[in-house]
């Protein structure tokens, strides 16, 4: 299993570094959104250093769409699926390789978004540990449920727009939860800031729990 | 005391396959024995590629028994895909990753090294200049050829094969064909389905026609059809 995660993971990421089509598009849009809310926000600097969690946490979530929706994009190639069902792959391994390579590449994603909000919004990062403790946790559940959900779009001819029309709804705890999370953490107070990391935890773990069970009858009914 | 007979590659017995309902094969009679190179011939339509996506254990066998390998695809379509390589109609090539990554991720996949990858790539005429050129960028025949490779460096012991002259050049149908050669000779087992009768009729050890989704003739068995679909011996 996990050496079909590894080959699964270096393939999506070779294909990342080749073409550059996530992260050309994923890091400038989200960029983007830092900087139109930096916009409408602006004339009130204590509402924007305020909502800077939020608007965090959602330019991830929009830009983590794309790069849920590349990743199955890739697959959607003439015979691809049906070569990769061909494969012997253990779905388990499919399921951990393609959340890995999201998971990377919203890593790569939230350190230009961290230096963004704190070159833009002038946000002050106290509380590191619950920082990293959040964007980790935060990451896993992101990853895991896009992995999950994209699969479920993955054979559609509407995946562009059902992969968020599931995805969203089902992220929301993450976005209230890792807000809560690094609102507490940039007050520097930590607070219930744990807790909601542990909800976070939690999350990630019971969505990656279901890939590893159901990902494949998941790709062999889509 | 007679020498134990190998069990046969494919065995198909009154098998059903539907697609959305249409019986796609109707009662599929094949048994092919290892070894053996059998060309599926017929008209468009005919179920052809609908019986090596059974063997394949892609489509699932809905009545009727199905044994590829000694496994019941109806079953456990899972334990096979491993030991079976298709070249279908579409290439199945990642269009960002050159020739070069794509064998290599589909032979590690099937439990290949990368020095297979190499070897077969070698063998079916991809150049070190096109190693690294994106599959979206190479030409039918180019693409064709590192799908080829592919099926190679997989070591598949049962090739089923949809068209594998198609969009290749004179060069690249007689690689083909030795491959196929190669196979047999190496103990593999080869069903394949053409329309390029003469080339896969000389290819082949055995052909098989099939029509409306049931054989209608087998020069194994010289078994005729009458238009209604009954089988009778022509011998």
């Amino acid at each position: 299993m996990l050496a079909d995660a590894r080959l699964i993971a270096g393939k999506d990421l070779r294909i990342e570094l080749r073409s550059k089509v996530g992260i050309g598009q994923m890091v400038p849009f989200a960029v983007l959104v830092l900087v139109l809310f930096g916009l409408a926000l602006d004339p009130d600097r204590g509402v924007l250093t305020r909502a800077t969690p939020g608007l965090y946490w959602i330019a991830v979530l929009f830009s983590a769409l794309l790069a849920v929706q590349r990743s199955f994009a890739v697959e959607s190639a003439p015979g691809v699926a049906e070569a990769l069902r061909l494969s012997g792959i253990d779905p388990a391994g499919y399921f951990l390789g393609k959340f890995a390579a999201v998971a990377a590449q919203l890593v790569v994603l939230q350190l230009v978004l961290v230096a963004g909000v704190v070159v833009l919004y002038g946000a002050d990062l106290a509380g590191p540990l619950l920082l990293v403790a959040t964007a980790v946790a935060a990451t896993v559940a992101i990853a895991s449920a896009g992995t999950l959900y994209g699969v479920l779009a993955a054979g559609l001819r509407v995946r562009d727009t059902l992969v968020p029309l599931l995805l969203l709804p089902a992220l929301a705890p993450v976005l209230l939860g890792a807000t809560r999370a690094s609102e507490a953490a940039l007050d520097g107070g930590i607070g219930d800031g744990w807790g909601w990391c542990g909800l976070l935890a939690t999350f990630g773990v019971l969505y990656v729990g279901f890939g590893l069970l159901f990902f494949g009858t998941l790709l062999e009914e889509t | 005391m007679a020498p134990a007979v190998p069990p046969p590659a494919v065995v198909l017995q009154a098998a059903v396959v539907l697609l959305d309902r249409f019986p796609a094969l109707a009662g599929v009679d094949l048994a092919v024995g290892k070894g053996e190179i059998v060309l599926l011939r017929g008209p468009n339509g005919a179920g052809k590629t609908t019986v090596l996506r059974a063997c394949a254990g892609l489509l699932r066998v809905v009545q009727g028994q199905a044994h590829v390998l000694g496994v019941d695809v109806a079953r456990s379509p899972r334990l096979v895909r491993r030991r079976v390589g298709m070249l279908a109609h579409d290439d199945g090539l990642y269009a960002d990753l050159g020739p070069a990554d794509n064998v290599r991720f589909w032979a590690r996949a099937a439990g290949a090294e990368a020095v297979d990858a190499d070897r077969a790539l070698a063998r079916c005429g991809i150049g070190e200049r096109l190693l690294d050129v994106p599959a979206a960028r190479l030409s039918t025949g180019q693409r064709r050829r590192t799908a080829l490779a592919a099926l190679v460096a997989r070591r598949p012991e049962l090739w089923l094969l949809d068209e594998p002259h198609a969009g290749l050049d004179r060069a690249g149908r007689d690689l083909v064909d030795d491959l196929v050669a190669d196979a047999a000779a190496a103990g593999a087992t080869v069903l394949f389905a053409s329309h390029e009768l003469e080339r896969a009729e000389a290819l082949s050890t055995r052909i098989v026609t099939i029509a409306g989704g049931a054989v209608r003739h087998d020069t194994a068995t010289a078994k005729i059809a009458d238009p209604d679909g009954e089988v009778a011996s022509a011998r």
